[in-house]
């Protein structure tokens, strides 16, 4: 682990993730087709540097283990563990808040009983993992992790409370936008994937790398989440709404009516 | 009716780093775990992931997706909450030097293949998930013969076979660098 204190500033980062827009816009003028995942090879994003690899992705086929996915139940998932206002014998403070939204493929199939995992920091930028290092208070009442399983219709619905912004070491004075993390299987193992959700309006989106490591604007555009009076209920709760739509499936529709 | 697309040609969300901090909410006990260690047929995979300048990476999460040693395909739930019946599916963090670790049986292969253990890799630093896969070496005419192992480049097929030792199997991971692992992408992945 490096001790160096990190010496860029966000001026000195802002310029690099221009630079890397920059070189995005011409790669467009050439004629490359739209990128709708982030670059590995992210330099204003610094522990990418030695954790990315440098050759090309290897094709392949996937083969029958591959086109399908672990199978996840109620024995895995208790029905309250999608509320992460309940789970520590009290309330925790913040804005109380409802994540909902559809999994499904590119191919708009629902993505039915599967496994979606979240975690968070607390109303104040704080993890409750050991090693967040961020003086900001511990809420004793929130741990910032929930799970659930999709419905029949793909659909997934999280009550929890907006995690605020936190301080990281990328370089000088950085911060995070606030952000959830999520884990989402889709139904073959290829469709598995990690991301973040953010939300509208942070000003902090423009100066993060690891957000812009998303070079196409549209694409990343895609993890905010959306305001949604709908979802947002009377004297309770305000609610937001993210689809995650996973990588297209290799089965043929026929096979995965045979399979539903 | 169901044939219909509800709504066509979706883009797939962007990934992004699993980040510094996923390692209370992601790993669960007994998650690396596939089988008992008192199993009959029980093997242990195991191995360092080391990054470009072949620093052990201690942030990492690992997860395997395989099928049963007679070649079925787990269909039973109970990964998070191990009960064992086999499940097929593990998730186990590196430790502070980088080092992961896993139970489990080796699976049962396709006929004319090679077995293999599929494989996603998470870091800090990470952008995006990696997928690999872990071949075992039970088989040295299947290894020769399997047709994706044929099509990878000899001098880096190597990164994608495991090499037995005392304990079971030994797979390391190098995200980067000259001994590079080899990562897959599968058709309908995008850039
Ligand atoms: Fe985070």
């Amino acid at each position: 682990m490096s001790t160096t204190p990190p010496t860029a500033t966000q001026a000195d980062v802002d310029a690099e993730i221009s630079a890397a827009s920059a070189a995005y816009d011409a790669e467009l003028r050439a004629g490359t087709a739209p990128r709708t995942q982030p670059r590995l090879d992210y330099a204003p994003y610094r522990s990418s540097r030695l954790r990315h690899p440098t050759k090309d992705l290897h094709h392949a086929d996937p083969e029958s283990i591959e086109l399908v996915a672990p199978v996840f139940g109620h024995r895995d998932v208790a029905v309250d563990e999608a509320d992460l206002t309940i789970q520590d014998g009290g309330e925790p403070i913040g804005e109380r808040m409802v994540v909902a939204g559809r999994v499904v493929d590119a191919d708009g199939r629902p993505v039915r009983r599967q496994l979606v995992e979240i975690w968070q920091a607390n109303a104040a930028g704080r993890y409750v993992h050991k090693g967040d290092q961020h003086p900001a208070p511990i809420d004793p009442h929130f741990t910032g992790v929930g799970r659930c399983l999709t419905d029949d219709d793909g659909g997934y619905r999280f009550t929890t409370i907006k995690p605020g912004p936190y301080p990281w070491r990328n370089h000088h004075n950085a911060w995070r936008p606030a952000h959830i993390h999520f884990s989402v299987f889709g139904s073959e193992f290829t469709q598995r994937m990690v991301t973040q959700v953010y939300f509208p309006g942070d000003p902090l989106l423009a100066l993060d790398p690891i957000y812009q490591s998303i070079v196409d604007p549209r694409a990343r555009e895609r993890l905010v989440a959306a305001y949604d009076h709908d979802l947002t209920t009377h004297e309770w709760a305000t609610g937001y709404r993210w689809d995650i739509v996973l990588t297209g499936s290799h089965a043929t529709p026929m096979e995965q009516e045979d399979d539903a | 009716m169901s044939h219909v697309r509800e709504q066509p040609d979706q883009v797939p969300v962007p990934g992004q780093t699993v980040g510094p901090f996923y390692g209370y909410a992601l790993p669960v006990a007994g998650g690396e775990q596939l089988v008992p260690a008192t199993h009959p047929g029980a093997v242990r995979l195991h191995g360092t992931v080391t990054d470009g300048e072949g620093t052990p990476v201690p942030d990492s999460l690992l997860e395997i997706w395989q099928a049963d040693a007679d070649g079925s395909l787990p269909r039973a739930e109970g990964s998070l909450r191990r009960g064992y019946p086999f499940t097929g599916f593990g998730r186990a963090a590196t430790d502070g030097g980088g080092s992961y670790e896993f139970t489990t049986v080796v699976p049962g292969a396709e006929p004319g293949r090679a077995p293999f253990v599929a494989m996603t890799v998470f870091a800090r630093g990470l952008l995006n998930r990696l997928f690999t896969r872990v071949y075992l070496p039970v088989d040295d005419a299947a290894l020769r013969e399997d047709p994706f192992l044929a099509g990878v480049p000899q001098e880096r097929r190597h990164t994608l076979v495991a090499t037995a030792d005392e304990h079971g199997y030994r797979f390391d991971l190098r995200l980067q660098g000259d001994d590079e692992t080899v990562f897959l992408t599968f058709p309908r992945h995008e850039a």
